[in-house]
C-alpha cells in the first residue's frame, strides 16, 4: 500500500487548468522525482498536497488512510506527517537556527503554556529534548556549532539546509523538497545529495521536485514526468531518459 | 534644589507614569498587528472596560470581604480585570475578526471601530454615562526621594509595568506560544506549514494583550481616581501613536514608544501647557508618519492600513 496516493487532482486559476487530473504514489521509504519543464504545475501540485491551495478535484490520501486529506489545513497535514521545503526559501529570518527548528518541533511536543509558566519538570524534560534532538538535526545539516545564530546571517546554501532540518523536526513520515539544489554549487548539490539519501536511510520517503538532471537522475527510485498539469511519464530513471514523450515535453516538437 | 530642577523631575516623574499606562496598551495594538496585520481599534475599549473591571472588583472586595488589607484587595483587582479582559479580547476575535481573516484589511479595521462602538455603548448602559469615581484603596502616601515626591500608586504602576514588560519579553522570546508568535508574524504561511495552528495563536495573542491593556486600565484607574465610557478612546488612540512611533509590530518599540510618548507629554504639559498635551501627542503622530513611518524599532514595510 503506498504512502500517498493522489488521485487525480485538478487545479484551475480561472480559465488555466494548473492541473489536470495529476495522479501520483510514493511508497515507504521511496525517493521520487517529479521533474517537468517550467509552468508544469510541479509547485502547484506541492501546495494542492500541503494544504495551501484548495484542489477542485480529486483525493489524496495519506498512510493508507480511509478519509481525504483534501480539505485540510496546512497544519492539519503536517500533523499527519507530510512536510515540505520552498522553492524560495521560507524560514523564520529573524529567529536562531535552534528556535526555527524548534518551532517545527513544537508540533510533536506536549506540554502546556501552563507548565512553560510554572517551568514544571515536564516543561524542563521536554525544552531539554528539543535542544538536544535540534542540535542532532542542525549536526545533521553541518550547522551544529551556529545554533544560536541569527538565521538571516546564514549563507543561501545554509538557509536551504536549515529549512530542511526544520520540515525534519516535524517527524514527518514524506518530505516534499521543492528545488532543493537551486542555486548551489556542485560541491552543494553533492553534499545535498548525500543529505537525502540519509533522510531516506531514516525511513522517511522524499517526494523531490528538481530541474537538475545530475542530481535527480541518480537519486530517485522513481521519477514522474509532469507535463501540463498532467502526468505524462513515470518509471525508474534509465527509463525516463529515454522516453520520447519526456524528450519531446522537455524540447519542443522536433 | 532650583525651581527649575524640580519642576522638570516632577513633570518627568508624571511622564513616565502615564508613558507606562501607554506602554501596556501599545503592547496589544503592536503584538496584534504583528501576527494579523490589523490595528485593532477597539483596544483601546479592552482597556476602558480593563479599568471598569477593576472598578467591580473593588465594589465585590468591600461587600464581601470587608476590611481586607488593600494589597489584597490590589491584587484581586487586577486578576479579575485581566481574566475579564482576556475572556473578552478571545470573544472579540472570535466573533469579530476570526470571520473576516480573509476579508480585505480594511474590512476588519472598520470592523474594529464598530466594535470600539459597541462596547463603548454597552459599558455606558452597563455602568451609567456618568464619570465614576474609584475609591481610593491605595494610601495616599507620598515618598520623598531628593525633590520630588513619589506616590505609592505611581510605584505601583512602575514596577507592575516593569515587571510584566520583562514577562513579555521572557515569553515571546521562550515559550512554545511565543516563539510560535514569533513565527507567525514572520510568515504565517510557513508557520502553518510547520504544524502552528493560526487560531490558537491569533486567540492567545488577543487574550495576552488584552490582559495587558486591562492591567494598564486598572492602574490608570486607580492613578486618576475615576474612570468614564469613553476615556479608551484617547488612551488607546495615544498608545497607538507610541505603538506607531515605536515601529508597529516591534515589542520593544512599543515599550519604547509608550513611555517616550508619556514624557513627552509630561514634560510639554509641565512646559508649555497642559491643555495642549494631546496636541503634543498627535504632533508626533502626525510627525512620525510624516519622517519615519517605520518607526525608531520597526522594520521598514510599506503597507497600507
Amino acid at each position: 500500500m503506498p504512502l500517498l496516493e493522489v488521485r487525480s487532482i485538478s487545479k484551475r486559476f480561472g480559465g488555466v487548468r494548473a492541473l489536470d487530473g495529476m495522479s501520483l504514489s510514493v511508497d515507504e521509504g521511496e525517493i521520487v522525482g517529479l521533474i517537468g519543464p517550467n509552468g508544469a504545475g510541479k509547485t502547484s501540485f506541492f501546495n494542492v498536497i500541503t494544504g495551501i491551495l484548495p484542489a477542485d478535484e480529486g483525493e489524496i490520501f495519506f498512510q493508507g488512510g480511509q478519509q481525504s486529506l483534501r480539505g485540510l489545513s496546512s497544519d492539519k497535514i503536517l500533523k499527519k506527517g507530510l512536510a515540505r521545503t520552498f522553492q524560495n526559501l521560507r524560514i523564520f529570518k529573524n529567529m536562531t537556527l535552534l528556535e526555527n527548528i524548534a518551532v517545527g518541533m513544537y508540533s510533536r511536543t506536549q506540554s502546556s503554556l501552563w507548565s512553560a509558566f510554572f517551568r514544571t519538570r515536564r516543561f524542563h524534560v521536554e525544552e531539554k529534548k528539543v535542544f538536544k534532538r535540534g542540535m542532532g538535526l542542525l549536526d545533521l545539516m553541518g550547522l551544529a556549532n551556529q545554533g544560536n545564530e541569527i538565521a538571516a546571517n546564514l549563507s543561501y546554501g545554509n538557509q536551504k539546509r536549515l529549512e530542511i532540518a526544520r520540515a525534519l523536526a516535524t517527524e514527518p513520515k514524506l518530505l516534499l523538497l521543492d528545488e532543493p539544489v537551486a542555486g548551489m554549487n556542485p560541491s552543494e548539490k553533492e553534499e545535498i545529495s548525500n543529505l537525502i539519501r540519509k533522510i531516506q536511510k531514516r525511513g522517511i520517503a522524499v517526494l523531490l521536485i528538481e530541474h537538475d538532471m545530475k542530481v535527480v537522475m541518480p537519486l530517485s527510485n522513481r521519477v514522474v514526468v509532469m507535463d501540463d498539469g498532467k502526468k505524462i511519464a513515470e518509471g525508474p530513471p534509465e527509463e525516463i531518459r529515454k522516453n520520447p514523450r519526456v524528450i519531446q515535453a522537455y524540447l519542443g516538437e522536433a | 534644589m532650583s525651581a527649575a530642577l524640580n519642576l522638570f523631575l516632577n513633570q518627568l516623574l508624571n511622564g513616565l507614569t502615564i508613558g507606562m499606562v501607554y506602554a501596556l496598551i501599545a503592547l496589544g495594538y503592536t503584538m496584534v498587528y504583528g501576527v494579523i496585520g490589523l490595528i485593532n481599534f477597539a483596544h483601546g475599549e479592552v482597556f476602558m472596560v480593563g479599568a471598569y473591571l477593576a472598578l467591580t472588583a473593588i465594589w465585590l472586595a468591600a461587600s464581601f470581604f470587608p476590611g481586607i488589607p488593600f494589597g489584597l484587595t490590589l491584587l484581586f483587582l487586577i486578576l479579575f480585570s485581566m481574566a475579564g479582559a482576556s475572556i473578552l479580547g478571545a470573544l472579540i476575535e472570535k466573533i469579530a475578526y476570526r470571520p473576516l481573516r480573509r476579508s480585505p484589511k480594511l474590512t476588519a479595521l472598520i470592523t474594529s471601530i464598530g466594535v470600539s462602538f459597541f462596547l463603548q455603548n454597552a459599558v455606558m448602559l452597563i455602568y451609567g454615562s456618568k464619570e465614576q469615581s474609584i475609591p481610593d484603596i491605595v494610601p495616599m502616601t507620598r515618598l520623598k526621594i531628593g525633590a520630588i515626591s513619589v506616590s505609592l500608586i505611581q510605584i505601583l504602576i512602575f514596577s507592575v509595568s516593569i515587571g510584566l514588560m520583562f514577562f513579555l519579553t521572557w515569553f515571546v522570546k521562550n515559550t512554545k506560544t511565543g516563539k510560535a508568535m514569533r513565527a507567525v508574524s514572520e510568515n504565517p504561511e510557513a508557520a502553518q506549514l510547520v504544524g502552528i495552528s493560526p487560531n490558537r495563536i491569533i486567540a492567545a495573542t488577543f487574550i495576552l494583550g488584552s490582559a495587558l491593556a486591562a492591567v494598564g486600565g486598572s492602574l490608570f484607574a486607580l492613578n486618576y481616581g475615576s474612570i468614564n465610557f469613553h476615556d479608551g478612546y484617547l488612551a488607546g488612540l495615544k498608545a497607538f501613536t507610541a505603538a506607531v512611533f515605536g515601529g508597529i509590530g516591534s515589542i520593544p518599540g512599543a515599550m519604547v514608544g509608550g513611555i517616550l510618548l508619556g514624557v513627552f507629554e509630561g514634560l510639554g504639559a509641565g512646559y508649555i501647557s497642559s491643555e495642549w498635551k494631546d496636541v503634543f501627542a498627535f504632533l508626533l503622530l502626525g510627525a512620525v508618519l510624516l519622517f519615519k513611518p517605520s518607526g525608531i524599532m520597526g522594520n521598514n514595510v510599506s503597507e497600507k492600513v
